[in-house]
């Protein structure tokens, strides 16, 4: 059971974290919305609840919730650029179907 | 897959419903794009990492458009195509600009808002200043990779109904969707106060390229509030490089310089300008397309000599706007420097000075209009939660009135009022019997309405026969967050009613602004019509003067009949003139050409002979 950061996405999380001011790290999960039924959730972590599942990739840790894992397990997160959009993206094994733009999916 | 963003704690926006906004700074000079990424408001850059997009704009005859870099290029080659500082332009008229004589462009006085005319047809400046927003939006979409929800596009705080409603129509014309129009300052403040997070006074001093604007603003617990706005509509960086040019020409002794070497020393004035904020001298070379060359080396102390008046002009409505605000310099917490003019350190020193405190220059100043406009967009488009929303107050820079009889102004809503308002005042008939009253709207400080400017005119008709008196008109003007007015007037004993949302003196409806193209396709017909009647009137007169002139002279070599004939062709030439006929001038012009010939024949004979008579054939050889 793991979820994973890229060395890149490693880094642009932590330069967020710093220009925020605050934050342990990065949260990870699935909310049950959207067109395919869920959708990710990717937020600053302040503080790390008791049942959440820390990771730690290149010296970022990465929090979890239980009821969340299963549908991310194995997920490596990456930092992308498309032209002049940037930004970060799920490469999630557990993915059977997504809408067109990807936003949310399906397991 | 999507590319997404990491948010604060809570607040993952469900999919598709992160909403893209950006704030606009849509300057004289440079205009920007700004967006909130990762809650951090950002200047989106073009794709070799630019921020800033020079607001200028150039016409090509195979009907192209340059925009920006592309455009500087041409300034000096191609300056009547070239459309630098349009905002100058944005609902006024010709009378309204300043320094036109210096400027390179074909004006053309259409009714209430000048018109260029280019190499690619007739341009208004609302056209002009499209072209840069629809440059600013392609890069905002191709950097957030969708599209725009809207645009929070920022003003300068002295913009009148006109200025403003010109702004929204380029925005509309450029495809955006205006969330809403932002006073350059108040933007400043949002983007220092939320980061600093100051509370207090503050002054927000801004010199851009064209404008000067001074607001006093107080921030408290995050509430934003304009207690008072002054400024000068014609005032900026531009006003010293225009300085620099005319010391330019007066140390170089260059008289009536071209259209291209004028563009060439305002470049290089600017260029002097800015170096001047580092340096103690600057370096000027530049040569002539007469060949002359220019090499001159200005220095800090000539160029604060020549530019002394500009600053001490900045200080003026700085102390109206304390007056307004009834405050004094010591009640100023901290004064913030928007405009990349303000990194003059002459301009610093005199801030300085005046507010008896350093200003605050910790963001960059050309940027800080952007950020907060782009701040106040990403609430507006509703991605921000609820509970920390900050409510954003604004003031009218204008009084807004109506006419009275006798060609007075009666204000409705004074100036420095908070937005968005709505006032209503009760009017009453002058006549017995008077069925129907007419409207006169109007914006500005002064008693007369011949000195205000005038918004628009709407009539309530159908009021019942009354006696003079008796009537009650209830008038409601009301102002929107953008600081647009829509006017309302209501017989209260019939309710009977009428209204207008101001359309500002240019007039320019959504569908005219649809239809624009078109317009100025039809108004390119009626102007050369109109220019090819006056060249041909011109023209009938210069020659029924030369004729006269020539029968006085030398009448007496025409027979009589002839005489009569002549006499008849100019008197139905000057019918002509009268009209409105250019091709009857024109045919009238020919056949009086025609009538002349054997005269002007005769005569030209006659003073030959007169030339050689007495001369002996070897004082002709060469």
């Amino acid at each position: 059971m793991t979820v994973t950061l890229s060395e890149r996405a490693a880094k642009h999380v932590a330069s967020f974290i710093a220009k925020r001011g605050k934050g342990v790290g990065v949260r990870i999960g699935v909310k049950t919305s959207g067109c395919s039924g869920m959708s990710y959730k990717l937020e600053f972590a302040d503080e790390a609840a008791a049942e959440d599942l820390v990771f730690e990739s290149h010296g970022v840790k990465v929090l979890v919730d239980p009821k969340s894992l299963p549908y991310v397990d194995g997920t490596e997160l990456d930092y992308a650029r498309e032209g002049l959009n940037e930004g970060f993206k799920f490469n999630n094994p557990n993915v059977k179907d997504q809408c067109g733009c990807g936003e949310s999916f399906n397991v | 897959m999507a590319l997404l963003q990491i948010t604060e704690p809570g607040m993952s926006a469900a999919p598709h419903q992160h909403r893209l906004a950006v704030g606009i700074d849509l300057g004289t000079t440079n205009s920007l794009v700004a967006t909130v990424r990762n809650g951090i408001a950002v200047v989106l850059q073009d794709e070799v990492g630019r921020s800033l997009l020079p607001s200028i704009v150039r016409y090509k005859a195979d009907g192209g458009v340059d925009v920006g870099y592309a455009a500087q290029g041409t300034q000096a080659t191609d300056p009547r195509n070239t459309i630098v500082s349009a905002k100058r332009f944005m609902g006024r008229g010709l009378k309204d600009v300043s320094h036109i004589e210096s400027m390179p462009y074909d004006f053309l006085d259409a009714e209430g808002m000048v018109r260029l005319r280019t190499v690619a047809g007739i341009k208004s400046p609302v056209e002009t200043s499209a072209e840069i927003l629809r440059v600013l939006r392609e890069r905002a979409e191709a950097s957030l990779g969708g599209d725009l929800v809207g645009a929070v596009i920022t003003v300068p705080a002295y913009f009148d109904d006109a200025q403003r409603q010109a702004t929204k129509d380029a925005a509309k014309l450029a495809g955006l969707n205006v969330l809403r129009l932002l006073n350059e300052p108040t933007a400043a403040a949002i983007a220092y106060g939320l980061d600093n997070a100051s509370e207090g006074v503050y002054a927000v001093f801004d010199l851009g390229g064209g404008t000067f604007d001074i607001s006093i603003l107080k921030l408290s617990r995050g509430v934003f509030e304009v207690l008072a706005t002054n400024g000068d509509a014609s005032l900026g960086g531009d006003d010293f490089d225009q300085r620099v040019y005319c010391w330019i020409l007066d140390d170089a002794r260059i008289t009536f310089p071209s259209i291209e070497d004028t563009r060439r020393l305002l470049l290089k004035a600017r260029e002097a300008k800015e170096m001047l904020t580092s340096h103690d001298e600057a370096p000027i070379h530049a040569e002539l397309g007469t060949g002359q060359a220019v090499d001159l080396t200005l220095k800090i102390d000539t160029f604060a000599d020549i530019t002394r008046t500009l600053i001490s002009k900045t200080l003026g409505p700085t102390r109206k706007a304390l007056r307004d605000a009834g405050l004094t310099v010591n009640d100023i917490k901290g004064v913030v420097m928007v405009g990349g003019a303000t990194r003059m350190p002459q301009v610093q020193r005199a801030v300085a000075e005046y507010f008896k405190q350093e200003p605050l220059t910790n963001l960059d100043p050309e940027k800080v209009v952007a950020l907060g406009a782009a701040m106040q967009a990403n609430v507006l488009a509703g991605n921000r939660a609820g509970a920390d929303d900050w409510l954003l107050l604004d003031v009218i820079p204008l009084s807004l009135g109506m006419e009275t009889m006798g060609g007075l102004t009666e204000k409705v809503i004074p100036r420095n009022s908070t937005i968005p308002i709505a006032k209503a005042q009760d009017f009453t008939t002058f006549k017995d019997g008077q069925t129907a009253m007419s409207f006169h709207i109007v914006q500005g400080e002064r008693e007369l309405v011949a000195d205000c400017r005038s918004l628009a005119r709407f009539e309530l008709r159908g009021i019942p026969p009354m006696v003079a008196g008796a009537a009650r008109i209830r008038v409601t003007f009301q102002v929107d967050a953008d600081g647009l007015l829509s006017v309302s007037a209501r017989e209260m004993t019939s309710g009977v009613e009428a209204s207008i949302t101001v359309k500002p003196s240019y007039g320019l409806s959504d569908d005219e602004i649809a239809g624009m193209l078109k317009e100025s396709i039809d108004h390119v017909g009626d102007d050369v019509q109109a220019r090819n009647l006056r060249e041909q009137q011109v023209e009938a007169g210069r020659l029924i003067e030369a004729v006269e002139a020539a029968l006085a002279a030398d009448g007496r070599l025409l027979r009589p009949g002839e005489r009569a004939d002549i006499d008849e062709e100019i008197a139905a030439l000057k019918k002509r003139i009268a009209g409105s006929d250019h091709r009857a001038i024109k045919a009238g012009i020919d056949s009086l050409n025609a009538a002349t010939q054997d005269f002007a024949a005769r005569r030209m004979d006659q003073g030959i002979k007169r030339a050689l008579t007495g001369q002996k054939i070897v004082e002709f050889k060469l």
